[in-house]
């Protein structure tokens, strides 16, 4: 099913591995033995219909939600049980649906609270640490990196949802992450927005970094993804290569519809995003 | 002289005291409701060492590790609930000092403590050596605030859980705020009890943990100098006006409450608002 491309060899360790992954929220099932890898250098698209599940998979991989059973695995370690910032120090960054900056700093302190992870380690080195100078570098090399370096000196308070979800980004690449998870980057951008934003996550993933990205413009992500894995009603329906996901039966069914076709459901979406 | 000596200590220990609440939720932005409670370890501590022969510099650092101790105790109360549930585990932890000294003999009991042996400083050498450790939790304070400890715990403060998303041990560091936060409690009791000469069960009760809250709050929750300013004018009010002793729970009760419906930000958030529109309007003339 998976499917094989350049840069992840199939013969090679997953850089993630979801093995069989459920989680229930009392008698809801949000997801149900969910399986798959994540190879280094891969891009792959995590998509399904509203309420698939795929939220809750992200969390679960980062650490806000515990799986009810199942085990994620980062480099073959299980990270069962293990808190969310020590899952972020072993190499997972999140940048979250909701952009959440901290208003009360600039944009680039934002960023550079991400990337001083070697100094806010522990509070003893926090305390002896004064300097930001490195982290304001980064923070402008990350900014540079998603196109908003222009307003770093600004409040995150003012700006439009453009700015913020690219903020969201750079915060997310300060890490300095092995893994790049990311939950609905493009939602809320206009055409030309999602079009450059999704350009820059594949240049992102071309200079090395895996992402896993949760997008519903489903346009974007036939453009940029090299593999799919596709939820539905917290069930793995598909995985494998876009065009082939696509043309599958089943996904076509439960994500598209039956009837419709891929490309017109592209077109909707985009015009969907541009009203918001 | 002897009066503003008093006085001035009076304001010193209170400064203190108010910076250290500062640290725990100006900083950190974990409420505590039973701040006092700290001050009272560190009061009873240094009293009990004093009787028992120590000199007073020799309790202070004592004084500092037991407040601290039952301070990261409560910290640990802390990572289980936020906010509203948090000030009544600490209005609880307050409660229960009280109730445990109030029942000891061996604390003295509802009659305290009293007469300390001589600190060896006389008066104006103990307002000396109280203002220089006021200045000292001051300089602490700045220096934290400009630290990345600071920026991690206002952060922590805004929003824990993009915190913990960021990588950040959030756990770790509210139990180095109150870690941090009620040791320099326990410094500022021990100079409450040798400066009042006596210390009882009610000396460290719920009003006294309104009281610093409310000075915290009036000051501007997380500025250093207008807690400052607030804790010092808040001290020396009570000496002032007589009436406002008589009615302190009222008085700083209703304080509280002004300041925070009318301005959260306290008198540093007033000010700012003052001053800014003043600098814009100068910036535009230029």
């Amino acid at each position: 099913m998976s499917a094989t491309h350049s840069t992840a060899p199939r013969s090679s360790k997953p850089l993630l591995r979801v093995e069989g992954v459920s989680v229930r929220f009392g008698g809801l099932v949000a997801l149900d033995d969910v399986s798959f890898d994540v190879h280094e250098g891969d891009m792959l698209g995590l998509i399904g219909p509203n309420g698939a599940g795929k939220t809750t998979m992200m969390r679960s991989i980062i650490g806000v939600v515990q799986p009810t059973s199942g085990t994620v695995l980062l480099d073959g370690e299980s990270l069962n049980g293990m808190p969310i910032h020590k899952r972020v120090q072993r190499g997972l960054s999140l940048s979250q649906q909701l952009v959440k900056p901290l208003r009360g700093i600039s944009i680039a302190d934002n960023v550079a609270m991400a990337a001083a992870s070697a100094k806010t380690g522990s509070p003893l080195s926090a305390l002896l640490n004064v300097s930001d100078t490195k982290e304001l570098e980064a923070a402008k090399a990350e900014l540079t990196r998603v196109g908003i370096a222009a307003v770093s000196s600004q409040s995150p308070g003012i700006q439009p949802l453009g700015v913020l979800k690219r903020l969201e980004l750079a915060r997310a690449l300060a890490l300095k992450p092995r893994l790049l998870l990311l939950d609905e980057p493009l939602a809320g951008l206009n055409t030309q927005e999602a079009r450059s934003l999704a350009s820059t996550i594949a240049e992102i993933n071309q200079q090395g970094l895996t992402v896993v990205l949760i997008e519903h413009n489903l346009g974007e992500v036939m453009r940029v993804c090299r593999r799919l894995v596709v939820l539905d009603n917290g069930k793995k329906i598909g995985d494998g290569e876009p065009q082939a996901v696509m043309r599958d039966q089943v996904v076509r069914a439960a994500y598209l519809g039956s009837g419709v076709s891929g490309q017109d459901d592209c077109n909707n979406q985009q015009r969907e995003t541009q009203h918001a | 002289m002897n009066y503003e000596i008093s006085l001035l200590t009076t304001m010193a220990i209170a400064v203190m005291f108010a910076l250290s609440l500062n640290l725990i939720t100006g900083f950190c932005g974990q409420i505590s409701l039973g701040h006092a409670a700290f001050q009272g370890v560190g009061a009873y501590t240094a009293a009990m060492l004093g009787h028992a022969g120590w000199s007073f510099l020799a309790t202070l650092p004592i004084a500092m590790l037991f407040a601290g101790a039952l301070g990261v105790i409560v910290g640990l109360a802390s990572l289980r609930v936020r906010a509203d549930f948090l000030a009544i585990t600490t209005m609880g932890v307050g409660f229960l000092f009280v109730g445990i000294v109030r029942q000891q003999e061996f604390f003295g009991g509802e009659l305290g403590l009293s007469s300390m042996p001589d600190h060896g400083f006389g008066r104006f050498g103990f307002m000396l050596l109280a203002l220089f450790m006021c200045v000292l939790t001051a300089a602490l304070s700045i220096y934290i605030k400009r630290s990345w400890m600071g920026r991690v715990f206002n952060g922590i403060a805004e929003d824990e859980d993009t915190m913990r998303v960021l990588g950040i041990d959030v756990p770790r560091y509210k139990l180095a705020a109150f870690a941090i936060g009620t040791a320099l409690a326990g410094l500022s009791g021990s100079f409450y009890a040798y400066h009042i000469n006596f210390i009882g069960p009610d000396s460290f009760g719920f009003v006294e943990s309104i009281t610093v809250l409310s000075m915290v709050v009036f000051g501007g929750i997380g500025s250093v100098p207008g807690v400052i300013i607030a804790a010092a004018l808040l001290a020396v009010l009570p000496a002032w006006f007589q009436v406002i002793g008589d009615y302190k729970l009222l008085v700083y009760g209703g304080l509280l409450f002004l300041m925070m419906r009318f301005s959260p930000g306290g008198m540093a958030g007033l000010a700012k608002r003052f001053i800014k529109p003043e600098a814009v309007a100068k910036k535009e003339q230029a």
